[in-house]
């Protein structure tokens, strides 16, 4: 049931927020067994503001628009008081004294905290296998990976264990675990959304998005979410439109663009390849126009994140140093030697992978190889869309290159598992909005995932198309929970 | 470019003051090895004149009130240390005898 269905209910008293809780709370109980998207469950956190809402609403106080909508959050999101780890061995113990922005604005628009959701370490993964405290299960097929790094948000939302979450997407992020959950992810444009509180990762590329149900559902987190903060000053100073609104505005006659590059993959599966082609004739009858359109840079896409992004982490990492916070050695023969055995046991192998790849294409003689070369291209990459959004208001393509793969496929070749992330790296190299719903599903019973992707700050767009999409096609009949029940 | 050998490994793993053990260094030179390969794709992009981005949407001079805000979570930050004496964190010896 969606958001605001779930909000009329409140309001005629026909549900209590404590009864939500309780239900969402029950559910956890029930799958978290064989799923894992939770780190922590903050039960009776959750349930004391459920009863506080409850109270206010007895006293007739007006409340606002999420009051008593339980919400997962990814644990890279600070939270006052309630551990955030980021999934790593270094941050196992940290109890951050301030709430990131993000969240302090859904708290402050009623939602609820259930709990912290699961990631591969630092968000370092597209599998949620290289979190320190174990995976996460794909709701659909407990043997297939969630996607990642947001793959706890992902499943938590596609197996009903919350009503919305939060996650962080940095080349694929939301939209590649929403696609293999079968979940609505929304990556906004770079500096929609204040990035205070999100454990740094790659700051030219980070933004903070939501996982829901439905697009409506997407549409109500980020109206709260989106905005300027003093405290990141990369965050954009525009105007938030009503995003709720706009998911009813008439379609007829926008043009989308398919982006030939996607559709010629090798390693695109059939499978989803005709799914988002039949997303693609879908539109069409809803009276917008396909245009085909060339990116031509946008399968460099992958080399170029993988010089920038590990770059940007090598500095960011810098500064768990086990002095300050986190994990410290036992070694106390000198500070040099005690950081770097922190350092050598706090981290796991894919986050020194990139430190290393990072510190590499920054250390003295190859940082114009490397890191000027890979900013020079993401130019051209950005470029495309230039040329691309003069033609067309969205451009489409598969979210992910195939369906969700079986744990351990990709874990000892990185590389590998790096190139799952092709379909949707460009988007985060220009900085813009894109989305990832549920289109159809595999001869496996995965779920399949369509990405649009839209101008810079035309979430709205963005939003109004899916929405209008997701009414019409209705693909998501099914639900993950038969296999769920012990 | 250039092959990755492990001494490379080892030199990086000291500026990025990471201990790594030996069969740790083997791998990572190998995996590393990998993905630089692919990353020299890049070098066949024709990137002449053209200016790097540093950032994707760009922000210029964000400005803003000079206003004092007081939060005071001092001892909190300094509670968060792997040890402190006082109000000091505390470190191994930093100056080799």
């Amino acid at each position: 049931m969606a958001i605001a269905e779930w909000r009329k209910q409140l309001e005629l008293g026909e549900v209590s927020a404590r009864e939500l809780v309780d239900q969402k709370l029950s559910r956890i109980a029930e799958v978290e067994n064989s799923l894992h998207a939770f780190l922590v469950v903050t039960a009776d956190r959750a349930r004391a503001e459920a009863d506080r809402i409850d109270e206010a609403r007895a006293a007739g106080e007006v409340l606002p628009p999420l009051a008593g909508i339980p919400l997962a959050i990814k644990d890279n999101l600070c939270t006052k008081g309630v551990k955030t780890t980021c999934s790593s061995r270094m941050l196992k113990n940290f109890v951050p004294p301030y709430e990131s922005t993000v969240t302090e604005r859904l708290w402050k628009s009623g939602a609820v905290l259930l709990g912290k959701t699961n990631l591969d370490e630092f968000a370092m993964g597209s599998s949620t296998e290289t979190s320190a405290f174990g995976a996460t299960s794909n709701p659909w097929n407990l043997k297939m990976v969630p996607g990642g790094s947001s793959g706890g948000s992902a499943a938590a939302v596609a197996s009903g264990e919350c009503l919305a979450s939060l996650g962080s997407d940095t080349g694929g992020s939301i939209r590649q675990p929403a696609s293999f959950c079968g979940v609505v992810g929304l990556k906004p444009t770079y500096g929609r959304v204040s990035r205070w509180g999100l454990v740094a990762f790659a700051s030219s590329l980070d933004q903070v998005g939501p996982f829901a149900n439905t697009v409506a559902d997407a549409a109500e987190v980020l109206q709260v979410i989106a905005g300027a903060d003093h405290r990141d000053s990369t965050c954009l100073e525009a105007p938030v439109p009503n995003y709720i609104e706009a998911l009813s505005q008439p379609v007829t006659g926008l043009r989308i663009g398919l982006i030939k590059e996607c559709f010629d993959q090798q390693g695109l599966s059939s499978a989803v390849k005709d799914s988002v082609m039949n997303a693609a004739s879908h539109l069409q009858k809803l009276g917008i126009e396909l245009v085909e359109v060339s990116c031509p840079r946008f399968n460099d896409g992958i080399a170029t994140y993988y010089v920038i992004a590990p770059s940007e982490a090598s500095a960011n990492l810098a500064r768990y140093d086990g002095v300050k916070y986190g994990y410290r050695s036992e070694d106390k023969d000198s500070l040099l030697s005690m950081t770097a055995r922190s350092r050598a046991e706090g981290f796991g192998s894919e986050v020194q992978r990139r430190i290393l790849i990072g510190t590499y294409a920054l250390s003295a003689g190859y940082v114009d190889a490397y890191y000027k070369k890979a900013q020079q291209v993401r130019t051209l990459i950005r470029r495309d869309f230039d040329n691309a959004f003069q033609k067309v208001d969205l451009l489409l393509t598969p979210t992910s290159p195939s369906t969700a793969f079986a744990s351990g496929a990709h874990l000892n070749d990185p590389l590998s598992m790096y190139i799952s992330d092709l379909l949707t790296i460009p988007a985060n190299l220009a900085g813009l909005p894109a989305i990832s719903l549920p289109c159809g599903f595999d001869e496996k019973g995965l779920p399949i995932g369509v990405q649009l992707i839209a101008n810079v700050l035309d979430e709205s767009r963005l939003l109004q198309v899916s929405h209008q999409y997701e009414q019409t096609a209705k693909v998501m009949s099914r639900r993950p929970s038969a296999e769920l029940i012990p | 470019m250039s092959k990755i050998t492990s001494d490379d490994v080892r030199k990086v793993a000291n500026l990025s003051r990471l201990d790594l053990h030996e069969e740790q260094i083997d791998t990572y030179a190998s995996q590393l090895e990998k993905i630089l390969d692919y990353i020299d794709h890049l070098e066949k992009v024709d990137t002449t004149n053209v200016i790097p981005t540093t950032r994707a949407v760009e922000v210029i001079n964000v400005i803003r009130d000079d206003q004092v805000e007081y939060t005071n979570v001092r001892e909190e930050l300094i509670d968060l240390a792997p040890d402190r004496e006082g109000d000091f964190y505390k470190v191994p010896k930093i100056i080799s005898d």
